[in-house]
């Protein structure tokens, strides 16, 4: 054994005597307790995972939707100004202006759930209940064709029968999709004949643009 | 360019109103947001005066406990674009990195993204849960964390929509608007695989799904591998207190990837053994391709590199003769090994000078300095990392990806050196 090794062993053992009853544990933090974790962990799973107890119609939905959503999202779910739209879109995914709704683009329903009821509505996050947490979600799925009775009640028991229209619409990540050295040298002398400006920033001023539209960005 | 080309001091160096002017006419963000103005001197503090800070005492000691940048440098800020988002508390700010310099940014210059406001957060009240497929779920106080081994490390943080408005070509005059999405800081902090070990990891336990304490609850799912390799639980931001903005009392650091993955105000982490898909992974943080398919788990920030200096913001302003060209360039995937530089739109390259620390996942500073005739300057960069990626062009990005991608835009960038010394943003053939 080299005398390197013998260091780095000799330092292993030290390490593991210095150490609590249990290896590399420092002994901090306190056990959670039940409630606790009950009061915090609010995420859903799309396999169900996380679903309280609860269930909402679609008609219950759209009162709550008018009382706690419509301001920003429209009464349809529309969008209201620069908020975003949360139905239609349809068929705008390949177009110069992709329309990115719940129905047209998100893939499971366990992510309308999990964000409506941690961060909506917005400025009084986790305010909502269970049933009507259900209920919004069911009035969305309603306003975006996936159910189309009114009569609709949407519970922890179906929640996970519900399919979303775009859930095969997403691939991994496909980078690197550009080359690399290894495959292409950059050239570094005489690369062009010519060059010409192509394009240039617009005169833009820190103000919304007159028709409202965004340079191919929407952040929200 | 040789240097019998440079010209008498002085001469042919425009006058900053008419550089003003060309400024407007270049950009118009010039005229407003960031343009240095640089006042004409006072004979009366030149030599062989005598300046009054030269003869009187200055305010002593404790004059600012908390010291402030001088108030010669007061446009050196963040700043905003308004129609960008519909409320300032789900919103974005830029850093300034034309009015920086090294690799390390100030704390208060540090963009800002919330997605509901920043939590004011008192430390006393911080608590982190794990819990999920852990063999004994944990809380911990703020004092809690702060007793386990601590490391210090430099990362950049990218916005993984920074450059995301030049998808369809060149829309913002100013590195702060087009790059500005992005800062490097020394962070103090715990390996996040101690705390996570502390809880004791179960067998099937292969993905974490951080979560914010903010009003946005801001989760997001990171794969275990990462989580026990080199993410870090951050207290402490170039040495004092993480800004209540980049999320006081305690943050996620995901060294190298996306932004939005770095949970501020970091209140649980729940262990579970598949993805979450949360809101930031699927409706948003997905990059759409041209064929309406859309990429998911993009985590990485590829290598990148913007020049900072000259930039629209940053005109030259002396004229002819030695000029200092300077920017930045990092990548998620490790070390920048070499940046090149043109100064003629690509037909010719030049390979830049790093200089400061080269370390990994951390901004690299660049600089070129050349000897500039007057003419017309069509500027690049090119950064290259250790895993032999090249930055590409942005009409590669789009040739691959189409222009609805919004995310992950690493493009190469163009900046138009006009006579006057007036920078423009353009892309060019």
């Amino acid at each position: 054994m080299s005398r390197f090794l013998k260091v780095l062993t000799l330092a292993a053992v030290v390490s593991l005597g210095v150490g609590a009853a249990e290896a590399g544990k420092f002994g901090l933090g306190r056990e959670a307790t039940p409630e606790e974790i009950a009061g915090w962990d609010i995420d859903v799973r799309p396999d169900g995972q996380g679903l309280p107890e609860g269930r909402g119609t679609v008609a219950e939905g759209e009162v709550v939707f008018a009382e706690q959503c419509a301001i920003c999202h429209g009464d349809f779910a529309e969008g209201a100004g620069r908020w975003p739209v949360l139905a239609g879109g349809w068929d705008t995914l390949k177009s110069q202006n992709p329309v990115k709704t719940i129905g047209s683009y998100w893939p499971y329903l366990s992510t309308v759930y999990d964000y409506i009821y941690r961060a909506m509505p917005f400025g009084n996050a986790q305010s909502l209940t269970p049933d009507q947490t259900y209920a919004i979600v069911a009035y969305l799925l309603y306003m975006n064709d996936v159910v189309t009775d009114e009569e609709f009640e949407l519970s922890k028991e179906n929640f996970t029968s519900i399919r979303m229209p775009n859930e095969d619409g997403f691939i991994d990540d496909g980078r690197p999709d550009t080359p690399l050295v290894s495959e292409v040298q950059p050239c570094m002398t005489d690369c062009k004949e010519e060059v010409k400006i192509t394009k240039r920033a617009r005169i833009i001023d820190v103000t919304p643009e007159e028709d409202g539209e965004t340079a191919g960005i929407n952040v929200d | 360019m040789s240097k019998s080309d440079r010209p008498e001091k002085g001469i042919a160096s425009p006058s900053r109103r008419n550089l003003l002017k060309a400024g407007l006419a270049a950009g118009g963000l010039a005229a407003t947001a960031g343009f240095a103005r640089a006042a004409e001197p006072d004979p009366y503090n030149l030599p062989p005066n005598v300046a009054d800070w030269s003869r009187y005492l200055g305010v002593g000691v404790d004059n600012a406990p908390y010291g402030m940048p001088s108030e010669h440098e007061s446009e050196v800020v963040r700043r905003s674009v308004e129609w960008l988002t519909a409320s300032r508390e789900s919103s974005i700010n830029f850093t300034p990195l034309h009015d920086l310099d090294g690799i390390i940014t100030p704390n208060g210059l540090c963009f800002e993204r919330h997605h509901g406001g920043v939590a004011e957060m008192n430390p006393t009240d911080y608590r982190l849960m794990i819990n999920g497929l852990v063999d004994k779920p944990l809380i911990f106080t703020l004092e809690d964390l702060k007793r386990f081994p601590r490391e210090n490390r430099i990362y950049f943080l990218e916005c993984a929509a920074n450059s995301g408005m030049e998808w369809r070509g060149a829309q913002l005059n100013g590195c702060q608007f087009t790059h500005g999405m992005v800062h490097c800081v020394m962070y103090t902090g715990v390996p996040l695989k101690y705390i996570l070990e502390e809880a004791g990891l179960k067998t099937n336990a292969k993905w974490i799904m951080p979560e914010g304490g903010d009003a946005a609850g801001m989760n997001r799912s990171v794969p275990i591998e990462k989580a026990l390799d080199d993410c870090m639980v951050a207290f402490k931001m170039n040495g004092e207190a993480l800004r209540p903005e980049q999320g006081y009392p305690a943050r996620l650091v995901v060294p190298g990837w996306e932004g939005n993955m770095w949970v501020k105000w970091l209140r649980r982490i729940e262990v579970g053994d598949q993805p979450w898909h949360a809101r930031e992974e699927t409706s948003k943080y997905t990059d759409l391709l041209a064929n309406g398919k859309a990429r998911r788990f993009t985590w990485v920030m590829d290598a990148k590199s913007v020049i900072t200096n000259p930039s629209p913001q940053a005109p030259i302003t002396h004229g002819k003769g030695q000029t200092v060209l300077t920017g930045l360039a990092w990548s998620g995937n490790g070390r920048i090994t070499r940046v090149d530089v043109t100064l003629d739109g690509g037909k010719n390259w030049h390979q830049a000078r790093i200089d400061g620390p080269s370390l990994p996942k951390a901004l690299h500073r660049f600089y070129f300095e050349f000897d500039w005739d007057g003419s017309d300057l069509l500027l690049q960069s090119r950064a290259y990392d250790e895993t032999g990626y090249v930055q590409p062009t942005k009409d590669e990005l789009r040739a691959v990806r189409g222009e609805n991608s919004i995310y992950h835009n690493n493009g190469i960038q163009t900046w138009h050196v006009m006579a006057n010394g007036g920078v423009e943003n353009v892309e060019i053939s």
